[in-house]
């Protein structure tokens, strides 16, 4: 017989972790599932072992709380275990999974999806060379591994990131030779009250760039990268004013560096819940494409919820508390009596109103597609320029779906996790249209990468039923 | 000069360095680290070569998504930031 948990929760980031923490205070039974080898998501990435000491940061401290309280409730973990697809069948949900290179499957009778984000990011001439890393890829090199991404680095990308990445790389010891952000000062101001909301992030974001300012990095507000230099290497980078509308103004400035940091913004992680038959809208406010959820997590799949970031971009501690008023749902679904927390709710609330304005800021500004020439690598995987896609597009191939398969531009390796957004704008600005209107492309698994061989497992050739042939 | 984010990297204390080699060259790097993380410190970024155009590709997402730090142990395909370092590990690169 096969073995069925009542809740699955995919994601042991903020909303995950602390949602199998609610779920194991019951007598249910629930598992943990997350890709990484330890729990924390990106946010609280956990250190390498190779770390055996290092001033703790309060990502880090949050990261370690959250593991140790894991560790203390019993909630069955699996780590190091990726998930490909999810479907119905019958009466539960089926993960397939992907651990040391076997495949399986989990059958569930509900499960919560905490997949959190990935970056967005803006191609521009050059962004595929080595040494162009993303912001929130440069975020795990300093919580996992505490290392820099080169000797001098350029910061560049939007929102309270951006200040992050470079600060750390001071903290680490690091040059920071430009910080450059398409946001304004009065972008900033803008969001202050907000942002009051959280006095305590508001400081230490401000000392970050004080103490930029005071160690004289030069700090391009209202700028955006046009292009990287280098050939297999990074040798340094070209900036350009940005107008009020985000489209580059003439004046270029060129600088230095063997780095370089670029992010867009975090778009909420759909395509799990896209497999599960979740259906999407566009809310640009929280990163883009966004899960149709309740706020309580509830979705219009049975015994399917959704908790965290997936859903809309509020970050870590909004996660932490959507967590766990989603937990009591998916609870409830399975028959268990777990009453709403009105308390919880409300500071879940207050948290989303600070965690929105920052993704408003981080959000990319109108037209991000306008620094890509027509030379511009688009889709990574496929290394298709703008003008490959454009005279897709212009052939007639209207939609996210047409250009993927007609180019392949989503079809690599990556999934189109890095060209979609930029494939729906080429196809938006190109048909007049509105970027609502042009959907992510239909989801397929797998998700993630899986070796033929683990779908395969073990077989002997000659034991496969071979019919014999039809006679001529 | 005053700092108001102080500067820890003195302070930061790693596992014994050990050898492993990329396309045949020797290196070395910290036991158990990320391995894309060990190979950036170690210099060596570009990991593979696009399909498409040739061109020269590195770590880029650092979270298991982007695919651009795909190299081969052991005849498999795996991406760098998903691995750590090991006494002996022998890297093959795309290049």
């Amino acid at each position: 017989m096969r073995d069925i948990v009542d809740i699955s929760i995919v994601g042991a980031g903020p909303a995950g972790a602390t949602a199998a923490l609610v779920v194991g205070q019951t007598e249910c039974r629930s598992l943990l599932i997350d890709e990484q080898r330890q729990a924390g998501g990106q946010v609280w990435r956990a250190k390498d072992r190779s770390i055996l000491s290092a001033p703790a940061t309060p990502e880090s401290r949050s990261g370690d709380n959250l593991r140790e309280r894991l560790a203390a409730s019993g909630v069955s973990q699996m780590t190091d275990t990726r998930v490909w697809q999810i479907e119905r069948q019958g009466e539960h949900w089926v993960i397939h999974t992907l651990r040391n290179g076997t495949a399986g499957r989990l059958y569930s009778r509900a499960v919560i999806l905490a997949t959190g984000a990935r970056e967005e990011a803006q191609p521009v001439r050059g962004w595929t060379t080595p040494g162009v890393i993303g912001l929130a890829g440069a975020t795990a090199l300093f919580k996992q591994s505490i290392r820099l991404p080169g000797r001098a680095s350029v910061v560049a990308g939007t929102g309270p990131l951006v200040f992050f990445v470079a600060s750390e790389i001071r903290r680490l010891g690091g040059t920071v030779a430009a910080v450059v952000t398409p946001n304004t000062r009065a972008d900033w101001l803008a969001r202050l009250p907000s942002m009051m909301a959280r006095p305590d992030l508001l400081w230490r974001g401000g000392r970050w760039v004080a103490d930029l300012m005071l160690a004289s990095v030069p700090i391009y507000w209202g700028h955006a990268v046009k292009s990287v230099s280098g050939d297999d290497r990074v040798i340094g980078v070209t900036l350009c004013r940005l107008a009020t509308d985000g489209t580059p103004l003439p004046g270029d400035i060129g600088i230095a560096a063997d780095s370089v940091c670029l992010g867009g913004g975090l778009a909420p992680s759909i395509e799990a819940a896209q497999l599960a038959g979740v259906a999407v809208r566009y809310r640009p406010d929280l990163g883009g494409w966004v899960s149709e959820a309740e706020s309580d997590g509830s979705t219009a799949r049975e015994g399917l919820f959704l908790a965290g970031d997936s859903c809309g971009i509020r970050g870590a501690v909004a996660a932490e508390l959507h967590g766990q008023i989603v937990a009591r749902t998916a609870l409830r679904h399975i028959g268990q009596a777990s009453a709403s927390d009105p308390a919880l709710e409300r500071a879940y609330r207050r948290a989303s109103r600070f965690g929105e304005a920052m993704t408003a800021l981080s959000v990319l500004r109108a037209d991000p597609i306008g620094l890509a020439t027509p030379d511009t690598v688009v889709c990574r995987c496929e290394s298709l320029t703008r003008r490959a896609i454009e005279d897709e597009i212009e052939s007639g191939a209207v939609s996210s779906n047409a250009v993927k398969s007609g180019q392949r531009a989503g079809m690599g390796p990556c999934g189109g996790k890095y060209c979609q957004s930029s494939v729906a704008r080429l196809i938006a600005l190109q048909e007049n249209r509105a970027l609502s209107e042009i959907a992510p492309p239909t989801p397929r698994p797998p998700i993630r990468p899986v070796p033929v061989s683990a779908l395969a497992g073990d077989f002997d050739y000659g034991d496969l039923p071979m019919p014999k042939p039809a006679p001529l | 000069m005053i700092r108001l984010v102080p500067d820890h990297s003195a302070r930061i204390q790693r596992s014994e360095k050990v050898p492993f080699t990329f396309d045949g060259v020797a290196l070395m790097g910290c036991a158990d680290e990320n391995l894309a993380a060990a190979l950036m410190q170690a210099g060596v970024l570009h990991l593979r070569n696009a399909p498409g155009d040739g061109a020269p590709r590195g770590a880029f997402c650092m979270m298991g998504l982007c695919q651009e730090c795909v190299v081969f142990v052991d005849g498999q395909s795996v991406e760098s930031c998903r691995l750590t370092v090991s006494p002996g590990l022998a890297v093959k690169s795309r290049r």
